[in-house]
């Protein structure tokens, strides 16, 4: 009983440090929610479909803007526009605010700004992956120990 | 002389036979030559008539004697026998007078009767005429000659009348003097007509002349008669034409006064249908302006509120976050407001029409709970929802007026009641009938919180439905509720009781400003259950309470060939209840109306109740047992009565039970019962706050026993249980470029209980959703690659128009298409573009509304419920 609680309580804390960061909003509790006996994994599941799609994502901007006859600026608009939006329906609250700057410089057709904006996105993506790993790592623990997940309000 | 004598006597006897005749005499022919000797045998001579001309003689002492002898003639005509009263003129020679002369040679001619004219007769000197026959030696041939004639004659036979006389015995009414008068008159000669009879008045005024014939064809007589007084005056005929003009003038005047009258009111009565015409038009432009000026005020107003609602998700500190509170809370008293007075002018009009869908009574009842549980928790008051087990789960009507009503009649409960209780409950009509019959006592202690209560039955003791045995239910599947909403507030005075359910009404103006409110909601209250064929009724004793009845009638929901009836709209706590199925439960309470209360509750869960009154109760039941009970719910007012009762009770718990069972406080409100355990030191104890509600229940026994996350709705229960009634079983198309949107959004809506199916393109979307197809609704993102939410939007609406029009047209079976003909599936956009333009575009290519992107509850909760009901 103890070491689920005391798992318990380190993952309440990381959950609450990673929303405090801004790592993570209000929409990633709503996909916890979703959880539930039918779909046990459905957060996991999420947040691989996520982790494929920012990869996928971020190599079709990196090619695109790395074309040095033109940038086709409109593809590299469509790729951010994509990842904001995956970005947001997972909560990734970093990597979307980014996003939304990374949007600006491409119809400012601005490569710097634009290639300053995906090495931040890169950055954030992993920063979060890792977190996200942990996260997912303490929940298992806990339920192999024989726990619940709680809830973080 | 002797001859004389005869003649005298045989004319006496016979002269009743001759009436009209005074006397006859008979005179001979003499001629000249036999005079002597004819004076000789007679004895004496022949007389003339002359003298008496020129010697009128006194009637007495007429001598004819006196008369001196005829001169010598040709011929005489003595007279030789007369009768006794003209003897007189015995010996007289008819020819010396010069009537007689006439009269004689003119009979003898003629062989006819001749009349003198009327002349003084000898001795009386009375108007007379003489009527002579010739006799005639010898009868003569009616062609004799008058010489012939002449020579034949022996004598002359007279007849002397007098006219007097004659006209007397003949006219003898009419002559009698008094009020005809008559003249005879010879008119032989016309200009000088001579008087025979009669008196010379004056001939003024009407005259009838009549001839008169005497047989002699030479004189012509005749008769005038006239009215000897003048006509007097024709009083009657006067009178009667007099008394007919007047009548006829009154008729005539009664008649052009009705006439008059008539047209007069003809005149009123179309002022008065103009008037008509037009305060109906007043009438009915004044509901038009009331319902135009409302609804313009309600779109504002919806602006204002979704101002504030975008502000409230905002960054706003606590003060500012109150203020925005405050304004949210008047702008919706302000929409409820508006409501309700568009409401007042559309029953006026009669254009309100209930719906007919199938809804929960149970769920609806929780929502009104739920909308008042916070006020009648800081109040103090404990509100309490009953419904019976007969009451069918599922019924048809229209849920959202039921709960108008409902939450109108609660509303004036909280507002009006300060301590004790309000208790709603819910039962078929038929469930109360039998009640009644047996004569239940009412015992004023007997109540929810123990203050006493206005006896029901008063208010539906005027009910119809009452009063009808083997009632009006023709068809078998009707379901007839009656509803009770109890309170122990202030009442209602008696003098405001007769007016309660007339709009505007109030008890007293002080009412609107303590309280709030219009007035107009127990008289849409009535209406809305007189749409629904039921009655209201209440009954209200001032400083105890008011218990206010209505019953309602509504058809039985459960037949499952509706298009719409899912397998579980039935409870949303469904998913919930598995848990709890077969679970056993102890209520302490001593109150037997509260604890049922309970009771239903925790049933509707699944979970076995079993009911005591007391600490000792309790624990001998738990020992007894045979399966352990898994919880204890106390009521909080037996936990504070005997706080060492409670301690010992839970002590005992522990040691009694094979399985501790989890313990619950049933508290009304929340602070009083934190600061009880704290004192009591057990911090085992849940406390489930009142009112219960199935849902709330079930969230508390969850955490209490241990379950997580489940089942702990966010803020806005509402919107997550309705979105759940509204989209559970449905098939939803999400289509979405991006798989972690899909998955998001997929997992969303099968939390709400939708049966999803996902597509990534938009030529998917296209060919799952033409016709025929089994989607109840399709969320669509804008933004794809191949084509985008738009295009692929146009194609299907296209598509279905296509479809509907060859089904129309007959080319297509609407058999074959579900027998729907008319398709329209309706797509949403999901879009994170908040740009109106965005959004005009949405509808402009036939989608029907949008929604952004990662769901948000309410607004999907709205979006959705505008075509899933």
């Amino acid at each position: 009983m103890d070491v689920v609680n005391q798992l318990q309580r380190q993952f309440i804390d990381y959950s609450a440090s990673l929303h405090r960061e801004g790592f993570l909003d209000d929409q990633f509790t709503q996909l916890q929610k979703l959880q539930d006996d039918n779909s046990p994994d459905f957060v996991v599941e999420v947040a691989s479909l996520f982790f494929e799609d920012c990869e996928k994502l971020i190599n079709n901007m990196a090619r695109a803007l790395e074309q040095q006859q033109g940038v086709d600026f409109k593809q590299v608009d469509a790729s951010v526009h994509q990842l904001k939006g995956s970005s947001s329906s997972i909560g990734a609250m970093r990597v979307k605010d980014v996003c939304i700057a990374f949007r600006s410089f491409c119809e400012a057709q601005n490569r710097e700004g634009c290639l300053r904006c995906l090495q931040q996105v890169t950055h954030e993506y992993s920063l979060l992956k890792n977190k996200l790993q942990t996260l997912f790592r303490l929940q298992q623990q806990i339920l192999a120990a024989g726990g619940s997940i709680p809830v973080v309000e | 002389m002797n001859l004389q004598m005869t003649f005298a006597r045989y004319t006496e006897r016979t002269a009743f036979e001759r009436p009209l005749t005074s006397g006859v005499a008979y005179a001979v022919r003499v001629l000249h030559s036999e005079r002597e000797q004819f004076e000789k045998h007679q004895g004496w001579t022949i007389k003339r008539m002359d003298t008496l001309e020129k010697n009128p003689v006194h009637k007495d002492d007429y001598n004819p004697d006196l008369f001196e002898p005829s001169p010598i003639q040709e011929e005489y005509a003595p007279v030789i026998f007369a009768q006794d009263i003209i003897s007189h003129v015995i010996s007289i020679d008819l020819l010396s007078g010069k009537e007689d002369r006439e009269n004689v040679l003119r009979a003898r001619k003629s062989g006819k009767g001749v009349l003198t004219a009327p002349f003084p007769l000898l001795k009386t000197n009375r108007l007379g005429v003489i009527l002579t026959f010739a006799v005639y030696k010898r009868d003569l041939p009616s062609n004799a000659t008058p010489n012939e004639r002449i020579q034949a004659t022996n004598g002359y036979l007279g007849g002397v009348f007098d006219v007097e006389s004659l006209v007397e015995k003949l006219l003898q009414q009419l002559a009698s003097k008094q009020k005809i008068l008559v003249n005879v008159l010879d008119t032989t000669n016309q200009s000088y007509p001579v008087s025979m009879y009669g008196s010379n008045a004056s001939d003024d005024g009407l005259e009838l002349v009549s001839h008169l014939n005497f047989g002699d064809p030479f004189r012509k007589h005749e008769m005038r008669c006239r009215f000897k007084q003048k006509p007097p005056w024709p009083w009657l005929a006067i009178t009667t034409s007099i008394g007919i003009l007047v009548i006829a003038l009154l008729v005539g005047h009664i008649f052009h006064a009705t006439v008059n009258r008539i047209a007069k009111v003809e005149d009123d009565c179309h002022k008065m249908m103009e008037l008509k015409k037009q305060a109906e038009a007043a009438d009915v432009a004044k509901s038009q302006f009331l319902a135009t000026v409302s609804h313009e005020i309600r779109t504002p107003m919806n602006g204002v509120l979704g101002m504030l609602h975008m502000l409230m998700d905002t960054d706003l500190d606590v003060t500012q976050l109150d203020y925005v509170r405050t304004a949210q809370a008047s702008g919706k008293a302000l929409v409820a407001l508006i409501n309700e007075v568009l409401d007042q002018a559309k029953i006026e009009s009669g254009k309100l029409e209930l719906e007919e869908v199938q809804f929960d009574l149970r769920a609806v009842l929780d929502d009104v709970l739920s909308l008042f549980s916070g006020k009648a928790q800081d109040k103090g008051v404990e509100l309490a929802v009953f419904i019976s087990d007969r009451v069918p789960e599922m019924l048809i009507g229209d849920p959202g007026r039921f709960r108008q009503i409902i939450t109108n009649l609660m509303g004036n409960s909280i507002k009006f009641t300060e301590k004790g209780h309000i208790h709603v409950t819910v039962h078929l009509v038929e469930e109360v009938i039998d009640s009644i019959e047996v004569e239940t006592e009412f015992s004023s202690n007997n109540t929810l919180s123990g203050f006493p209560v206005a006896d029901r039955r008063q208010s539906w003791k005027g009910f119809r439905t009452f009063s009808q045995e083997g009632s009006i239910h023709p068809f078998s599947d009707s379901i007839n509720i009656i509803v009770s909403v109890e309170d122990t507030g202030e009442g209602i005075p008696i003098e405001a009781q007769s007016r309660v359910f007339t709009p505007f009404m109030q008890v007293g103006p002080s009412i609107s400003r303590t309280h709030g409110g219009t007035g107009i909601g127990l008289s849409i209250s009535k209406c809305l259950v007189n749409l629904m064929k039921g009655e209201i009724g209440f009954v209200s004793i001032p400083k105890i309470g008011s218990t206010f009845t209505f019953t309602a009638v509504f058809t039985s929901g459960s037949s499952s060939s509706k298009e719409y009836k899912s397998q579980q709209i039935n409870n949303q706590t469904n998913s919930v209840s598995s848990e709890f199925r077969g679970k056993r439960a102890l209520v302490v309470d001593p109150r037997s109306v509260r604890a049922k209360v309970s009771r239903y509750h925790i049933q509707r869960l699944g979970i076995h109740v079993e009911v005591v009154s007391d600490w000792k109760q309790g624990l001998s039941s738990i020992s007894r047992g045979s399966s352990a009970f898994n919880m204890v719910l106390i009521e909080q007012e037996v936990w504070d009565q005997d706080l060492n009762g409670s301690a010992h009770f839970i002590d005992n718990l522990e040691k009694i039970a094979i399985t501790t069972p989890k313990v619950f406080l049933l508290s009304n409100s929340i602070s009083s019962s934190r600061a009880n355990t704290t004192t009591s030191g057990v911090c085992n104890l849940t406390v489930i706050p009142k009112p219960l509600r199935a849902s709330m229940l079930a969230a508390s026994l969850q955490r209490a026993m241990g379950d997580g996350n489940k089942g702990n709705p966010r803020n806005g229960e509402v919107p997550s249980l309705s979105l759940r009634n509204l989209l559970l079983g449905r098939k939803i198309l999400i289509v979405d470029d991006n798989n972690v949107n899909l998955k998001v959004a997929a997992g969303a809506l099968r939390k709400y209980g939708a049966d999803v199916v996902s597509a990534s393109r938009g030529m998917e979307a296209i060919e799952l959703l033409t016709p025929p197809h089994r989607f109840d609704a399709c969320f669509m993102d804008i933004q794809m690659p191949e084509m985008d939410g738009f295009e692929a939007t146009r194609r299907i609406r296209d598509s279905e128009q296509n479809i509907n029009d060859r089904i129309h047209f007959g080319e297509l079976s609407v058999e074959t298409y579900n027998n729907i003909s008319n398709w329209h599936v309706p797509i949403l956009a999901m879009t994170a573009d908040v740009i109106q333009a965005t959004h005009e575009a949405c509808l402009r290519c036939g989608m029907d509304g949008y929604v952004s992107k990662p769901f948000e509850a309410e607004q999907l909760y709205r979006e959705v419920s505008r075509f899933f009901h």
